[in-house]
């Protein structure tokens, strides 16, 4: 193989926008876990996301609506995991993995007539002088506005979890929803605004594969990556920041796979699209070896329903 | 004085009981009232109520004469109702000042909340640093948490929940220090509890439940501890009894003993060792989470350590797991009934097999017996008097005082050699502990060694023979309980930690009074 055919400045420009749709699905998920929810139908979300935004953009021409679209599509989506495990009080490992085959089976369905059609192109934004600085400028600032939304996305999800009152309050519903309860705090409603932006949040990752990444529709195009963004919350042990570290190695692995495919590398390329979770494993093995569970920072109700007794 | 909160005809029912049966009376302000009653009489749902947790079926309250229905917590705070719970309502990942901010209204900004949290604690003789994370504080140090928060909010009328349950007996005079202080700048407290001695020395008058009715209220200052016993448990209990006899061999012999925790704001053990006798009962007492749970795990075999930390007549079983210890006869009865004493959706025959199909030779060949299990369960029910249709019910359905009988009876009927116990009588009627308590004295009459270890003082002043206080994971030479006052037995406890004293000649005073009601 020819290591030196590889571009590296392209590989690191493509790495952010390989990275934004799992920031994107992990981020919400991570507000939704720290919630104390635990909704694995991520993939479900992102795919009805990626249809439903790619046929809105398509049938009005903008991308913005497109997003807009994929966004309320995703937190509807949600919802249904939310009605079935906050007011039913279903099994929400079980919920969460239904959702995500019925995601998968549903947009196959409504995306039937857009298969083949070819998306828009969304423009790359460019700054005068910051963007034509060479190497820094084409990797960090000439991607489409995506990129940049979902790095605010980010650091406001920090600063509201971490400086608000709201933020602290979707801790503490996480943290022990029968003392929230106690204290006169509306678990279940808090925790279906969580759900909902989690699944907003999924919608507009699953767009921006759709809409600016490839862009068109597949069948099953997220491929894997709502897994992803879910391997990538326990990665961060549930802190934005790390999230979007992970965000952009995982990213990272998936555009030196491509390339290095491309350059002609031996070595079966499964071995990095396994690399991801193997990470992961590793990370949730090192960081429990402590045998405590505040150092892994797990929201002390993740996956636990709450019904309000008396 | 004139009536700050009163309280006409509430009723409250759940389906199959009712919690509250037109319930009636009033606190005036600045007063001290006691709600008294057993578990399960009520009291718990009746300060839900007035806290707007729970709606009443029928019924009015009055606030300063106006009506007064709150439709949620919060409602019942901005109008000067305070709580502090009895299981502490506290998020252990969070910080002091966080949790005190999410019990407020209008939580100022973190800074001046924190300013806000030191000055009003150390006033108060209750000294928090709000930057600690919750998890870390001792059980004394969380109640600062709730009370603080309370107090931060300038209420009329507090209500503590079971307040000193977890408290050592100078945090008791502290606490009662600072209710006293707040009691004369005009706050009303009301108390619950189901401690004649506390209610005595600190409230000005009571009110007491039995099955959800008021039966009586009084001036607990004129009543003896046993009238007002009387009156809560309808009946007059009597002392458990025991025939004295001589201390036998040594059976169990703990050495060296060192443990991991077993969760993550748990408390490790620090070289514990202590020995019992055959037919002596050994009490060890503490406050919650100073390394209880943890002595039970390395005791029963759950946590398995070097050989020779535990023997059991000389062999060494430090490393055996539960089984071969059960089979060596030392059987163990932890703490939480429900999911650890007891699997709650199994039945009780099932229950029955899970700890004696080796004693009780449940199994055959890897089948089970299930005749002769179902006669081991219902030998149980009828031997401690357990109130359940019948064994094939499941664990859960049992109420607590009865499933208590059962766990425990389980344990006794296999005859052990050692039986260790955790907490036999939390959360469980007068009647039901009183019978445990038998239970106790008569195994270790008959020979057994019995490690009872418990927060509840009274009950191992009762039943010990020797009494011995694990402190942060660190255990004190046992001493012969009888004759042990509760300053001497506070100090073993690890004294007031480091509360301060809002002020020492009132905490003296109290004192004297709650030294006169145990003497």
């Amino acid at each position: 193989m020819d290591i030196s055919s590889i571009n590296w400045i392209l590989l690191l420009a493509s790495l952010m926008v390989a990275a934004t749709p799992i920031l994107l699905a992990a981020i919400g998920e991570l507000v939704t876990e720290r919630a104390g929810v635990l909704n694995l139908g991520v993939e479900g979300m992102m795919i009805t996301g990626a249809i439903c935004g790619f046929a809105v953009s398509v049938e009005t021409g903008s991308a913005t609506l497109g997003f807009v679209a994929a966004a309320i599509a995703g937190a509807a989506f949600s919802l249904i995991f939310g009605l079935l495990t906050q007011f039913l009080l279903s099994n929400q490992v079980a919920t969460g993995l239904a959702l995500t085959l019925f995601g998968l089976g549903f947009s196959a369905l409504i995306g039937q007539g857009y298969i083949g059609i070819k998306g828009l192109s969304v423009p790359h934004i460019h700054i005068p002088v910051i963007s034509d600085i060479p190497v820094l400028g084409p990797i960090l600032f000439r991607h489409d506005l995506m990129v940049y939304v979902s790095i605010l996305l980010v650091a406001a999800t920090w600063a509201v979890l971490k400086y608000t009152r709201a933020g602290l309050i979707l801790r503490a519903v996480g943290e022990n929803h029968d003392a929230a309860h106690a204290l006169g705090y509306k678990v279940v409603r808090i925790r279906l605004m969580a759900i909902a932006f989690g699944g907003a949040c999924a919608g507009l990752g699953g767009a921006y594969l759709s809409i600016v990444r490839v862009p068109q529709w597949t069948e099953g195009m997220t491929a894997g990556a709502g897994w992803i963004a879910l391997a990538l919350v326990v990665f961060a042990s549930w802190k934005p920041w790390r999230v979007l570290i992970g965000a952009y190695l995982f990213g990272g692995l998936t555009v030196l796979q491509l390339n290095l495919q491309a350059a002609g590398l031996k070595v079966p390329v499964e071995y990095l699209s396994m690399s991801p979770y193997l990470i992961t494993i590793l990370v949730l093995v090192i960081m429990s070896s402590g045998r405590s569970r505040a150092a892994l920072n797990a929201p002390a109700e993740l996956g636990r329903s709450f019904h309000a007794s008396s | 004085m004139t009536d700050l909160l009163s309280l006409q005809g509430l009723t409250k029912a759940y389906p199959g009981v009712v919690a509250n049966d037109d319930v009636s009376f009033t606190i005036a302000e600045g007063e001290i009232h006691a709600l008294l009653g057993e578990n399960g009489a009520g009291k718990s749902t009746l300060v839900k109520m007035i806290y707007g947790l729970v709606k009443p079926d029928s019924g009015a309250m009055q606030l300063f004469g106006a009506p007064y229905a709150p439709p949620e917590p919060r409602a019942a705070r901005t109008s000067g109702v305070a709580m502090v719970f009895q299981h502490f309502s506290l998020f252990e990942a969070l910080t002091v000042a966080e949790n005190v901010g999410l019990g407020m209204e209008d939580a100022p900004p973190m800074g001046q909340l924190s300013r806000e949290i030191r000055e009003v604690s150390h006033a108060y003789g209750l000294p928090l640093d709000p930057r600690r994370l919750v998890g870390d504080l001792s059980a004394g140090e969380r109640q600062r948490v709730e009370i603080v928060r309370c107090l931060l909010q300038d209420p009329k009328l507090l209500i503590m929940d079971e307040p000193t349950s977890v408290l050592t007996p100078q945090e008791v005079e502290i606490l009662f220090a600072t209710l006293n202080k707040l009691k004369a700048e005009g706050t009303s407290i009301l108390y619950i509890s189901h401690k004649l001695e506390e209610i005595r020395a600190l409230c000005d008058g009571a009110t007491v439940l039995r099955r959800g009715k008021v039966v009586g209220s009084c001036d607990p200052r004129e009543k003896s501890a046993a009238e007002l016993a009387e009156l809560m448990v309808g009946e007059a209990l009597t002392p458990p009894e025991r025939a004295p006899a001589a201390h036998g061999e040594v059976v169990l012999h703990v050495a060296g003993l060192t443990s991991e925790h077993v969760d993550a704001f748990g408390t490790k053990l620090q070289n514990v060792g202590f020995e019992i006798r055959a037919g002596e009962i050994l009490g060890i007492g503490g406050v919650a989470g100073n390394g209880q749970d943890e002595l039970l795990s390395a005791l029963s075999g759950e946590t398995i350590g070097p050989e020779e930390t535990v023997r059991i007549r000389g062999e060494a079983v430090g490393h055996l797991p539960p089984n071969a210890r059960r089979l060596r006869g030392m059987l163990t009865a932890p703490e939480e009934r429900l999911g650890h004493a007891a699997a709650p959706d199994m039945s009780l025959t099932e229950n029955g097999i899970l700890s004696g199909w080796q004693r009780q030779d449940l199994t055959r060949a890897g089948f089970l017996r299930r005749g002769a299990a179902r006669t081991f369960a219902e030998e149980i029910i009828e031997a401690f008097d357990v109130r359940t249709p019948g064994p094939h019910v499941a664990a859960r359905a049992l109420s607590g005082g009865n499933l208590q009988k059962f766990v425990i009876g389980r344990e006794i009927l296999q005859q052990p050699d050692i039986l260790v116990v955790n907490q036999p009588t939390w959360g469980v009627d007068a009647a039901a502990a009183a019978a445990i308590r038998q239970a106790l004295l008569d195994l270790a009459s008959k020979g057994a060694a019995v490690l009872v270890i418990s927060q509840d003082l009274d009950e191992l002043m009762e039943v010990s023979d020797n009494f011995a206080a694990l402190n942060a994971g660190h255990l004190s030479a046992p001493r012969p309980a009888r004759g042990l006052t509760m300053e001497q037995i506070g100090l073993m406890l690890g004294g007031a930690h480091d509360m301060d004293v809002a002020d020492p000649a009132e905490a003296h005073h109290i004192k004297e009074i709650y030294e006169e009601g145990h003497s």
